[in-house]
């Protein structure tokens, strides 16, 4: 009996395991080009776990299979739009427009939120990606280096037609990798960026359409990559897909 | 024997009404659940069968959302009797910490939001971050636990699709009265 409930703890533990890597993160105080009041107040971010990589076309097309809610021949456009593994060659295979090992993309917010939860975990707050991602192979924040400022800079000169590399790259101080330079990667709080406005919005309403404090005031200028991905991740819709944009999922610890 | 019978008349009907498929780009596909501020707790699916007025809001909060409460007060009573009683008035907080079902409950007391038009009701963060998501609302809380938000009301038809959104707070939309007019099926 005592084997047997080994076993099956040892089961359990082993699902999530097997084809993902989580590590732990300490988190701390750390300045957000998005601080919370709109100044200068640092993020507070709890310690808490990352996945080492983004997911991959294999590991969605697995969940699918367990999942058929999320095939793109069946989800509930509320949910997904019509462009949602568009690159696959069908609703439950990959072919040659999807490598098995690139980073899934073409997935909404939902979709992401629900692959996250099977995984038993969640996405990642803005904060604690922004924060991961500051990381580079020595440091945890190494985003006053000139130097990793024009690395991050350059991956979004590079053209969106070319293939999507696969997962795996360098990893950081943390063992994390592909943060930056691969795609672009949902957060949980998308939607509480707020910076701007959006094309709906007419005539005197604007004052009104934020209660408090208004539009928030972006910091760290000189920061422009992290700031373009604030810029795009706040203008999605929860069911838009689009071509580069994938996720990786967090867990509290 | 009694009870048995009661669940088999609630199975049954519970399925003739699942029988027509909620459309698929109705809102109530979201499987998560609301609690209101009579301590009741449904799924948002529930609400499928009248035509609403939805949006979000904190009830500690001073600025827009007062304003939020008085539009949606106006809209309903720019619709006639008795068309006006058709429609419902859905307020889902996103400050889950705080608006408990007693601040809820004692809101609606304060600025007289009545039941049955109006609902207040509190979900589980993850569950009001996803509602917001698909209403297209933001929100985020700033460090003195207010929040920033968008202020926009969202009108639903009786299957949960979005008809119609007005940013304009603090006065009526005549636009949008006219759909919640349309939706309710009168001239």
């Amino acid at each position: 009996m005592k084997r047997l409930a080994a076993m099956l703890a040892g089961l359990l533990l082993a699902i999530p395991a097997a084809a993902t890597d989580y590590v732990a993160l300490p988190g701390g105080d750390f300045a957000s080009v998005v601080p919370a009041d709109g100044k200068a107040a640092l993020a507070h971010i709890a310690p808490f776990r990352l996945r080492t990589e983004p997911v991959t076309n294999a590991e969605f097309q697995a969940f699918v299979a367990t999942h058929p809610q999320w095939r793109r021949d069946r989800v509930a456009p509320v949910f997904a739009d019509s462009n949602y593994l568009a690159h696959w060659s069908g609703a439950d295979t990959l072919g040659t427009g999807a490598l098995p090992q690139q980073p899934i993309t073409r997935v909404s917010w939902f979709a992401a939120q629900a692959y996250c939860e099977s995984e038993h975990a969640r996405l990642p707050t803005w904060y604690e990606w922004e924060y991961a991602a500051a990381a580079d192979a020595t440091r945890a924040d190494a985003r006053n280096d000139p130097a990793w400022r024009e690395r991050v800079l350059a991956w979004y000169g590079r053209p969106s037609t070319t293939p999507l590399p696969s997962v795996g790259g360098a990893p950081d101080v943390h063992g994390v990798r592909d943060l930056n330079g691969l795609v672009w990667e949902w957060v949980d709080d998308f939607n509480a960026l707020l910076v701007g406005s959006d094309s709906r919005d007419q005539d005197g309403a604007d004052k009104l359409k934020f209660c408090g404090a208004g539009a928030l005031s972006l910091q760290e200028k000189e920061n422009y990559a992290t700031l373009m991905r604030v810029a795009m991740l706040s203008s999605l819709k929860a069911s838009d897909t689009t071509v580069n944009l994938g996720f990786r999922c967090a867990r509290s610890p | 024997m009694k009870r048995l019978l009661v669940l088999l008349l609630v199975m049954i009907g519970g399925h003739a009404f699942a029988a027509t498929p909620l459309p698929r780009d109705s809102i109530y596909q979201l499987d998560i659940s609301l609690t209101d501020q009579g301590g009741q707790t449904a799924m948002l699916a529930q609400r499928r069968g009248q035509v609403q007025v939805i949006s979000m809001f904190y009830s500690s909060c001073t600025m827009v959302c007062p304003m939020i409460v008085d539009t949606m007060r106006a809209t309903r009573n720019a619709v006639d009797e008795p068309q006006r009683d058709r429609l419902g008035l859905l307020l889902v907080s996103f400050d889950p910490a705080r608006d408990s079902v007693d601040a809820l409950r004692q809101y609606a007391a304060r600025r007289k939001l009545d039941a049955p038009a109006w609902t207040l009701a509190r979900a589980e963060p993850q569950a009001a971050r996803q509602l917001a998501a698909l209403l297209g609302l933001q929100y985020r809380q700033l460090p003195d636990g207010d929040f920033n938000h968008s202020s926009e009301l969202i009108l639903l038809d009786a299957d949960g699709r979005i008809l119609a959104r007005s940013t304009v707070i603090g006065r009526l939309d005549p636009p949008f009265v006219e759909a919640v007019k349309h939706a309710l099926g009168t001239p």
